[in-house]
């Protein structure tokens, strides 16, 4: 289940998308965000539906994999769709059966709204698939830099957010490691009620915490001797390249918010 | 010969909880020469691991002077020095920064405000020195414990220190690990001449020092050349420290009866003694 759960995963390719610089995918996908607040009909809606298809088909990411590996949104969407077909009732009766329902308008509502949802998670998934997270982390530090001057800690944030992504799969052998000794010490994670789980669970956190906050201490003794002194007076060793397909991103949003504000209806 | 690091008189205590002092270091005085390779060997407890703090200005002495590149540890040259000496710990996981291998090495030198147009070639070449150079990109969690230390030697390397310390760099890693760690820290000796002090429990490694420091409870107990400490067999068992293998049969075959002369480091000594026993007689 969680293997094919693909929500924030990332997988290296060589597209046109992969090779973009991860300052103009975070800033597209932004405010992407924000533009697709503006479709309120179904000439706007088909836009973002098929620009978004586009941007997938120039990532290539099969659709097969992508919708499978979204199944659990998806349902989630599904399901915000019936409820809109059920319990909004305006517009013009379409299906009447029994003590059924269905109105024009919750059709109209909750297919806009749904895909509205999907083509959000689409783009930000988009996003993290072709994206490593160190560029995201990179692109995050050096959009937020301005911010610097409001006093936000945008170095250290960006490099607590780095130090966590690279101890993810240490702490996560670690904890499989604690949970093979629970286990031949004959504690039972997989029986018992909600409550008796929750407390099998105690053991292999304590010891899990005890060794992250060894092993803080250790890096952090680690990363002074190397002559680590905050932000200050530091040189980047990983270098963000913004080049003429970066500027095409752009654009083409540009673009997109131009043609949504053209086909937008007025009300 | 020049100076690179000298302790003079050195103390330091820890209190521990129940509020008892304990002398980590006592009283310990000694100098490292540039080009040397020193190993202070010692078990658990003896204070070794404290040394290597006060030398890297982790700690500073309680009593007596801390030496380095002949200026004394104080907080304001600290970063200076520290710049000048790569230290390499004994868990691999819990100083590998960097999410990828050149990230890694490259730390200490973004730390250090070099330019990025002469961080490139320094990430390559000092992963060249320690035989992982292919190995840019590649994340810690799929490498080795022995490949991790090799990546923490190189990110040290990339500074040009003119000390490398390496604090039980050894003592984690498989037996494959560990030979393949001693041996790039063997040549860059042997080829670029780097001072080097080896913190360890393992005996084998100190057979390539020049000269080893043993120290017990706190004080420096021996020191002298490998051959010279290893004659002291009874004195090094009493304290907890295991002979290699070779020296080991060398002794109880002598205790046994057996004809041979003198004592024996490595295997192939002790071969080459025992084949030629006979005609020596």
């Amino acid at each position: 289940m969680l293997e094919k759960m693909i929500f924030g995963r990332y997988v290296p390719g060589n597209s046109f998308v992969h090779r973009l610089d991860p300052r103009s995918k975070l800033l597209f996908v932004f405010l992407f965000i924000v533009a697709v607040f503006l479709a309120n009909n179904t000439a706007t809606y088909a836009l973002l539906l098929a620009f978004t298809l586009l941007v997938i088909s120039i990532a290539r990411i099969r659709l097969y994999f992508l919708f499978n590996g979204l199944k659990p949104i998806l349902f989630l969407i599904i399901f915000t769709l019936l409820m809109h077909f059920i319990f909004t009732k305006e517009g013009a009766l379409l299906i009447d059966w029994k003590f059924l329902k269905i109105y024009e308008e919750g059709v109209r509502q909750g297919i806009y709204i749904s895909i509205r949802f999907l083509v959000l998670v689409l783009m930000t998934t988009i996003l993290t698939l072709t994206t490593s997270p160190i560029s995201i982390t990179d692109g995050m530090e050096t959009l937020l830099n301005p911010l610097k001057r409001f006093k936000l800690p945008v170095h250290e944030l960006a490099l607590m957010m780095s130090i966590s992504l690279r101890f993810i799969p240490t702490l996560m052998d670690e904890t499989d490691k604690i949970l093979k000794a629970q286990l031949a010490r004959g504690s039972d994670l997989t029986s018992g009620t909600v409550k008796e789980r929750i407390r099998a669970v105690v053991p292999l956190l304590v010891p899990l915490f005890v060794s992250a906050f060894k092993r803080a201490e250790d890096l952090a003794i680690a990363m002074e001797v190397r002559g680590y002194r905050g932000g200050e007076g530091r040189t980047r060793y990983r270098q963000l390249d913004w080049q003429w397909r970066d500027t095409v991103v752009i654009i083409l949003f540009l673009v997109l918010v131009v043609a949504l504000f053209w086909l937008r209806g007025g009300n | 010969m020049k100076e690179i690091l000298s302790l003079d008189h050195v103390s330091y205590s820890y209190e521990s909880e129940d509020g008892v002092t304990r002398r980590a270091v006592d009283d310990v005085n000694f100098t490292v020469n540039d080009g040397e390779w020193i190993a202070i060997v010692g078990h658990n407890g003896s204070g070794k691991s404290t040394l290597a703090k006060l030398m890297i200005g982790l700690l500073f002495p309680e009593q007596g002077k801390v030496k380095v590149f002949l200026e004394e540890l104080n907080a304001d040259n600290l970063w200076e020095i520290r710049s000048d000496i790569g230290i390499v710990f004994q868990n691999p996981d819990n100083q590998f920064v960097g999410s990828t291998v050149q990230d890694d090495v490259a730390f200490a030198l973004e730390n250090n405000g070099i330019p990025f147009e002469e961080m490139v070639p320094r990430v390559h070449e000092s992963l060249a020195q320690v035989n992982m150079e292919g190995f840019l990109d590649h994340e810690p969690h799929h490498l080795s414990g022995g490949q991790k230390q090799r990546v923490a030697i190189a990110g040290a390397l990339a500074m040009r220190p003119k000390l490398l310390i390496l604090d039980e760099a050894t003592s984690m890693l498989d037996p494959q690990g560990r030979d393949e760690v001693i041996q790039v820290v063997d040549e860059l000796k042997r080829t670029t001449g780097l001072t080097v002090i080896s913190i360890t429990h393992d005996l084998e490694e100190v057979l390539l020092a020049d000269r080893v420091i043993v120290m017990n409870d706190g004080k420096l107990l021996l020191t002298g050349k490998p051959e010279e400490i290893f004659a002291h067999g009874d004195k090094l068992e009493s304290i907890g420290l295991d002979l290699p293998f070779a020296a080991r049969l060398s002794r109880s075959l002598r205790q046994a009866g057996v004809g041979i002369q003198g004592e024996h480091m490595t295997e192939e000594e002790l071969v080459n003694e025992l084949w030629t026993s006979h005609f020596n007689k």
